[in-house]
């Protein structure tokens, strides 16, 4: 039975759950609706409630649990032989998902001629497939077209079993709701209790999300250290996957990636740091009103365009100009792509996220401090140089390591205006490439989730989170700690 | 007092105060100079903005605008359907390739027509014409095979070289070394131009069509790229909202203070800073390897930005939620409402407002977002539309507008970088139109207490 048909009578069922509940409530104090402990309508809500929760839980679990237990349990039974060389049980199932699907859908427009199982033999069925348009990994042995056989009637059975139960449980649920619906019975208590555990679930999602990306790296990482030394990951100086042969043949240190990483965020931040400073020191303490409510949503619009505009104008735009500007004329290399092209543009990026930020801090000095040193003769700019911006300072240092961690993070002005190939260098009209262009090279395309060179990238990204959660934790750290200080 | 100022540093009868001193002056230099070193930021970042515009616009906007060749092309029955019963698939064994020589004889002969000699061979002036108009000749035929037999006019693209002609892309130095086309090929183009046979036309196209390959720029549109990015949206909206704003509610109406709570709110302001294609990396582990979504699909995406827009929503409906008075809380209370009541029937709908603007930016930037996009294979050639919701069509291939903007940067040709930038605009606009009606909100609805 279609998951869409069991969420259908469910629908149907907590319905029905629901106005029978209240009915009966309401009946059980001959329609005087005074009587009620709570309001009728937390009646019906309870026996939807009860009837749906349960059985929505069961069937979400069993969703997820069923495939990896079938998975396995069908790999059980396959003969060792029936996995080649150079094959991997994961892509022997898939191979039999393929087939189970394709034997379904055989059956389902009768191309066999017979409903006999056992009269299936590999080239028919092979046939028919191909004919589908499924490709296989290896050619189908008999072994696999039983097992898929299996798989189909398995996944059949289950799918069956598995509608009884959450519909039964549904149906229990109901009449248990109903059963209660009385008028002493306090349906609101219940009701807001189940409200408050559900807003609790979807605040948590919040942990969770953070374990998944945690763990789903963690573990990939911990794969891709069983192949390849950790020692050579973290201080190799050369970044050289290969994709031809398996293992050995690939060196895959990390340090120039972290070089051309740190590299174009400094200059990303060179750049965004005092223009971001001083726009927010004019705008918070200079400027008159009418020119800072122009000024300032102008400014912030650049935080709010997607980082792949940035990408291409880099790419279109300030990478030929820079070539043709500077890096040709001076003699430091002819790449369109560089650290200086994606780090400008980066810094372009980052202008707002900083000037925002320290407007903020800057406007949250007291104004006493400001009227104090006004009034002992400074001007306008000691003022700020050596009192606000002193008493700022733990601020404006959150908001730089905030406007780092972003920069390190950065994806698509990196990839479209740095380049690929990883060096350790200085010149910075020279292409070099960041931790995240080589996580992008190493996941898009063709795939091997075995493979050192795929799995490096789980490495990298972890590498990555590591580095800007502490970054994060570091600014949020200072900056906490510098509003107490005001407030 | 009278001592001090008498014995001050400047001493009487120096001068008066409305005269600068040396040291004065200085200071006062510095003071301006400062100034102007503010102004000058604000000016670079308003100039850096008006910059990437200016270059955006003017790379992309021509994009907008498509080259279209006006051609009588003769259907003749015996080579498109030699059984005669019109039947569309008895018909469809006719590829493209039957089709070309139709289109070509076509041009040939609107030439003559035309009265438009030229010392260019057949093939050469078919060259003019895309490789996509005959698909598109063939599926207008497939769609109604009445028209065999009969003479049609056909609307057919100029290939992408002619194409970039007429928008100063191509010029006739750059053809001499251009494999694809020719100077004379050009000047023909020209001389069908002055007969009124090519024109420039509303690019339609470009918003409906599917891509295209690397040969043919002239025909690639946004069209799945469009409805993917819908998709997703739709997704992160259903998602992101009601758990967001359950999450919030949660977190500032009923989380006691415990290390439980402080662990969620420590998650959330995290969540919001790490780096994106990290979700990405996220999505590509949990819910493809480990979940077994299929790649490329919307479902995959719509969850990883869900996931991703869920911080940016939390914190705008905490400070909503923030906003709205303890007043409204204790009156609803003091008339026996319980806290679950006066949360959802008093607070919520007075924070709504607040809620939507911040879902509506949350959604923005979900928009905008490519790099855990392009993790999970939403970088993949998709020339089939999805089918529509109701029918699966979360889990069909599909691409979406930022990742379709970084495939055409990909490619060799350069009139891929006129696509990716008029498809920049389109995204900006719908940015633009979220942004505009997130503001608007706010200015409508919004109460201060």
């Amino acid at each position: 039975m279609p998951t869409s048909w069991i969420l259908l009578i469910l629908a149907a069922l907590g319905i029905v759950a629901f106005y029978v509940s209240r009915a009966r409530a309401i009946g059980s104090v001959d329609g005087d609706a005074r009587r009620l402990h709570s309001l009728p309508i937390y009646y019906g809500l309870n026996g939807a409630m009860t009837a749906l929760v349960p059985a929505l839980l069961l069937l979400a679990v069993w969703l997820v649990v069923q495939p990896t237990l079938l998975d396995r349990s069908i790999l059980s039974d396959l003969p060792d032989s029936a996995i080649p060389e150079g094959s991997t049980p994961g892509l022997v199932m898939g191979d039999v998902r393929r087939v189970a699907d394709g034997v379904e859908q055989g059956f389902a427009f009768n191309q066999f001629g017979t409903r006999d199982l056992s009269s299936l033999n590999t080239e028919a069925v092979g046939e028919i497939l191909s004919a589908g348009g499924t490709a296989l990994g290896t050619p189908l042995t008999a072994d696999v077209l039983s097992a898929a056989v299996d798989y189909w009637q398995a996944r059949v059975v289950l799918s069956w079993i598995m509608a009884a139960a959450v519909i039964g449980i549904a149906l229990i649920g109901t009449a248990w709701a109903i059963r209660k619906s009385q008028g002493e019975f306090r349906a609101r208590n219940v009701v807001e209790k189940g409200v408050l555990i559900l807003l609790m679930a979807a605040a948590s999602i919040a942990i969770l999300t953070t374990l998944g990306i945690v763990l789903s790296m963690l573990f990939e990482t911990m794969n891709f250290f069983r192949q390849y030394s950790w020692t050579e990951f973290f201080f190799n100086l050369t970044w050289k996957p290969s994709f031809s042969g398996r293992g050995g043949a690939s060196e895959l240190g990390i340090l120039p990636l972290l070089w051309g990483t740190l590299y174009i965020s400094f200059i990303a931040l060179i750049v965004a740091v005092p223009i971001g400073l001083f726009a927010a020191i004019y705008l918070s303490e200079y400027a008159g009103k009418r020119f800072r409510s122009i000024a300032k949503p102008l400014i912030e619009i650049l935080a709010g365009i997607p980082t792949i505009v940035y990408g291409l104008f880099a790419l279109v735009t300030v990478g030929p100009l820079l070539r043709d500007a500077f890096a040709s004329p001076l003699g430091l290399g002819n790449s369109a792509s560089s650290v200086m092209t994606a780090g400008l543009v980066m810094g372009i990026m980052l202008i707002p996220f900083v000037s925002s930020l320290s407007d903020d801090i800057i406007n949250a000095v007291p104004q006493a401090m400001r009227d104090g040193s006004l009034g002992l003769g400074a001007t306008q700019s000691e003022t700020i140089r050596q009192v606000i911006v002193p008493a700022a300072l733990p601020g404006i240092v959150g908001a730089v390591l905030l406007a780092a961690s972003r920069a390190i993070g950065e994806t698509m002005i990196v990839v479209l205006g740095a380049g690929a190939a990883a060096r350790l260098d200085l010149n910075p009209f020279e292409a070099m490439t960041t931790v995240t262009v080589k996580i992008v090279s190493q996941l898009t395309g063709d795939t091997d989730f075995a493979s050192p060179e795929t799995l490096v990238a789980f490495a990298l990204g972890l590498t990555l989170f590591v580095i800007t959660l502490g970054l994060n934790v570091l600014a949020l750290f200072i900056v906490r700690k510098y509003r107490e200080q005001y407030e | 007092m009278t001592d001090v100022t008498a014995a001050g540093p400047t001493g009487a009868g120096k001068g008066s105060l409305l005269n600068q001193d040396d040291r004065t002056g200085k200071r006062n230099r510095a003071e301006g100079r400062f100034k102007m070193y503010g102004l000058i930021a604000v000016c670079i970042g308003i100039g850096m903005l008006v910059l990437l515009l200016i270059s955006i616009l003017s790379n992309g906007l021509s994009s907008f605008q498509q080259t279209t060749l006006r051609i009588q092309v003769d259907l003749p029955e015996d080579k498109l359907d030699k059984s005669g019963v019109r039947d569309p698939s008895v018909m469809s064994k006719v590829t493209t390739f039957g089709y070309a020589p139709l289109l070509r004889d076509g041009l040939v002969a609107t030439l003559a027509a035309n009265g438009i000699e030229t010392e260019l061979s057949d093939k050469d002036v078919a060259e003019l014409i895309s490789d996509e108009s005959v698909a598109q000749l063939r599926n207008r035929v497939l769609a109604n095979p009445d028209v065999i037999g009969t003479t049609i006019e056909v609307n057919a693209l100029a290939s992408g070289r002619i194409d970039g002609y007429y928008k100063d892309r191509v010029t006739m130095a750059s053809a001499e070394r251009d494999s694809n086309i020719s100077p004379e090929q050009l000047q023909l183009a020209d001389r069908l131009k002055e007969a009124g046979l090519l024109g420039t036309s509303f690019n339609w196209l470009f918003f409906t069509a599917p891509d295209a390959s690397d040969t043919r720029p002239e025909a690639a549109g946004l069209g799945v790229a469009i409805l993917g990015s819908l998709y997703m949206m739709l997704i992160v909206l259903v998602l992101a909202l009601p758990i967001g704003v359950a999450a919030s509610i949660y977190l500032e109406e009923f989380a006691p203070q415990n290390r439980w709570t402080d662990l969620i709110e420590v998650n959330i302001s995290n969540l919001a800073a790490v780096p994106s294609i990290v979700f990405g990396i996220l999505g590509l582990a949990i819910f493809i390897n480990f979940a077994g979504l299929p790649q490329s699909a919307p479902i995959v995406g719509g969850l990883v930005l869900t996931l991703m827009t869920l911080p940016t929503i939390i914190i705008a409906t905490r400070a909503a939620l923030k906003a709205v008075p303890p007043s409204i809380r204790d009156a609803a209370l003091g008339l026996g409402a319980s806290k679950m009541q006066s949360v959802f029937h008093h607070v919520l709908p007075l924070a709504m407002p607040g809620i939507l603007t911040g879902t509506i930016i949350g959604l923005a930037q979900a928009l905008g977002e490519t790099a855990p996009l392009l993790l999970i294979g939403m970088v993949a050639f998709v020339r089939e539309y999805p089918d529509s919701p109701l029918d699966g069509g979360f889990f069909d291939p599909a691409t979406a507008l930022p990742v379709q903007i970084f495939n055409w940067t990909q490619r060799s040709d350069p009139a891929f970088v006129e696509r990716a930038s008029g498809a920049i605009i389109v995204l900006l606009l719908f940015l633009l139109v979220m942004n505009l009606t997130a503001i608007f909100l706010r200015r409508k609805f919004e109460r201060r207490w």
